[in-house]
């Protein structure tokens, strides 16, 4: 063979997409082989973002791991949070309270909606709108007001307990979510009718990145990407957990499997939620608290110290006043949101402060290899992230540390069908269809 | 820097090292390295609510050539390690680096055998912003102690 022989040769062409690339949301490299502008094979090479989730489960108490689930779906962090909580009460065998399962549908519906609003954004950004970013994040902003209000984070909130939630909600939430809801529709309107109409983001998004039902159902493809194909499955609405069996919403489903799909599909899923949102509010029980007005109040470290010098006469009813990151913990607020279990519930802040009980209460459940101390055995629950079904399975050794956690992310199995949705296409159509995928490193690599 | 008026037109005195540090303050090109969690706080921050913008630094650049800041948001892990280290070689002088949330700064509370302890470690870093993650309030902050930085510092020029 002479050398002008090989040059008439083709050959298909390598090119590495990522792992720094502002298309490739966090970290991951797609090793595409090209024809020219088409896409023959993708390979995608995970695992840049591995944070040993799993491990550090292990090391630490089962109270501890719940900042670790926060991390890993880190755009939906409370319906993480909600899922491995109610695993670990699956395990235990502890009912939790009617208002927390209000507040847990609650939360998790706001944090669906940003979920899909930072999807959706990113999504939009990355094909040339960026006014609808900015938009969307502007709504975002509103709900995270919320979040804050309620769990005094932003984003890595750590606002479930085993057994509950960290502190009841506050007094006039229910007007705060209301008005952040009907600003944030204000703003998702408009984005709707910047994008849903909008030539270039049709052209860019119709009949790219086909994902069939067969493929979805073959992959486990679960959560907004497997309704986008029609594969009507919603963990919601198929195994019913917290009070989902009495709200009554949709579950969007698309026909083609494409970008445009996933679009949709998110934005109504998005309107959905805030119906969800809107019935909880009107259902939760105990709308008001009753506060003895014969009560006294006192500042916690007063309380000790009458104690100390023997003045205790009365100090059964002094209501403890606790620091403000601890709001909703309260003696009259802790019941309505923990169950009366002390194998698992800490005390309420006023009992802590307050009386010895509660103090050897809090000390023993957060003494090592004292803690909470699930029966030796495992189990399974799953409850319908922001990307599909997120599962939980955990194991216990009957001490008082994970035997095992291992997560079900739905991302890995989105990451799994890509190849099939990206080959046959341009190389332009990567960033649309792996925009509307909304992989999150954190739960993928873990 | 302060403006002269007399007769005529006014003028402005300084020396060129001033006028350069004023410069290089309020024009900051970032390169978001985004990673994890920190990135939504990013995204916050760059968005209309807290305007990153106002302080000059509103527009990222995506290729380490174009950028001043490496903006290092999120987990850094052992195997990213060598790619950030590569992006940071290719940026041209001068540059800076903000370790973005308490990950990058020391490795938070991944104390574990595939996080990087820190991105000290492997590159010099300016200023360091905690949090897990920073609050956008916390993230201005920490842009503007780079600026006092910036402009403080010894021009090359």
């Amino acid at each position: 063979m002479t050398p002008t022989d090989t040059s008439k040769e083709t050959r298909s062409m390598l090119l590495n997409i990522g792992p720094s690339h502002p298309a490739m949301h966090g970290v991951i490299r797609l090793i595409t082989e090209l024809e020219g502008e088409t896409v023959i094979k993708v390979e995608a090479e995970i695992g840049y973002l591995h944070r040993a989730f799993e491990k550090s489960c292990e090391t630490s108490s089962w109270t501890q791991a719940i900042p670790y689930t926060d991390r890993l779906n880190y755009v939906s962090p409370l319906i993480n949070n909600f899922g491995y909580c109610a695993a670990v009460e699956k395990l235990l065998g502890i009912e939790i309270t009617e208002r927390c399962k209000y507040i847990r549908v609650i939360m998790s519906e706001i944090s669906r909606i940003t979920d899909h609003l930072t999807c959706i954004a990113a999504c939009a950004m990355e094909l040339g709108a960026m006014t609808a970013f900015l938009y969307l994040m502007k709504a975002r902003e509103y709900l995270y007001d919320i979040i804050e209000a309620v769990t005094g984070g932003r984003i890595t909130i750590s606002y479930g307990r085993i057994g509950g939630v960290k502190g009841d909600l506050p007094a006039d939430i229910g007007p705060q979510i209301e008005s952040a809801l009907v600003k944030s529709e204000k703003e998702i309107s408009e984005v709707d009718k910047l994008l849903t109409r909008n030539r270039i983001f049709v052209d860019r998004t119709r009949d790219v990145g086909v994902l069939t039902r067969d493929n979805a159902v073959r992959y486990s493809v679960t959560g907004p990407m497997g309704r986008a194909s029609g594969l009507n499955y919603d963990v919601r609405k198929a195994f019913p957990y917290f009070v989902y069996d009495r709200m009554d919403f949709d579950v969007p489903l698309g026909e083609r499997g494409d970008n445009y799909d996933r679009y949709l599909v998110r934005m109504e899923e998005m309107r959905q939620s805030m119906r969800i949102i809107r019935q909880a509010i009107l259902q939760i029980p105990d709308g008001e608290v009753q506060i003895d007005p014969h009560f006294k109040t006192m500042k916690s470290f007063d309380l000790v110290d009458e104690a100390k010098m023997g003045r205790t006469e009365g100090l059964v009813n002094v209501i403890s006043e606790v620091e403000p990151t601890l709001g909703g913990m309260e003696r009259p607020f802790h019941d309505r949101v923990m169950p009366k279990d002390k194998r698992v519930v800490l005390p309420n802040k006023g009992d802590t402060y307050g009386n010895i009980e509660g103090l050897m209460n809090h000390f023993k459940l957060v003494m090592d290899n004292h803690g909470i101390c699930p029966p030796p055995g495992e189990t399974y629950f799953a409850v319908e992230g922001a990307n599909g079904e997120l599962g939980f399975f955990v194991a216990s050794d009957g001490k008082d540390r994970p035997y095992r956690v291992r997560v079900r992310p739905p991302c890995f199995f989105n990451m799994a069908v890509l190849h099939t949705m990206l080959e046959g296409y341009m190389v332009a159509d990567i960033v649309a269809t792996f925009g509307t995928i909304n992989m999150i490193a954190g739960e993928l690599d873990r | 820097m302060e403006i002269q008026s007399g007769e005529g037109p006014g003028f402005l005195a300084t020396n060129l090292e001033r006028a350069v540090a004023w410069a290089r303050k309020y024009s900051i090109f970032v390169y978001p390295f985004v990673t994890a969690c920190c990135g939504m706080e990013y995204m916050s921050t760059a968005s209309g609510h807290y305007d990153m913008d106002r302080f000059g630094a509103g527009l990222p650049r995506f290729s380490p050539r174009q950028a001043d800041v490496l903006l290092v948001v999120g987990t850094i892990s052992h195997k990213i390690a060598p790619i950030l280290r590569r992006v940071y070689d290719q940026m041209c002088e001068p540059k800076w680096v903000v370790a973005f949330g308490v990950c990058t700064c020391t490795g938070g509370f991944y104390d574990n055998y595939s996080t990087v302890q820190g991105i000290d470690t492997i590159m010099p870093v300016d200023i360091y912003i905690p949090g897990c993650p920073p609050r956008p309030e916390a993230v201005l902050d920490g842009l503007i102690k780079l600026q006092a930085k910036i402009e403080n510092q010894k021009q090359a020029l």
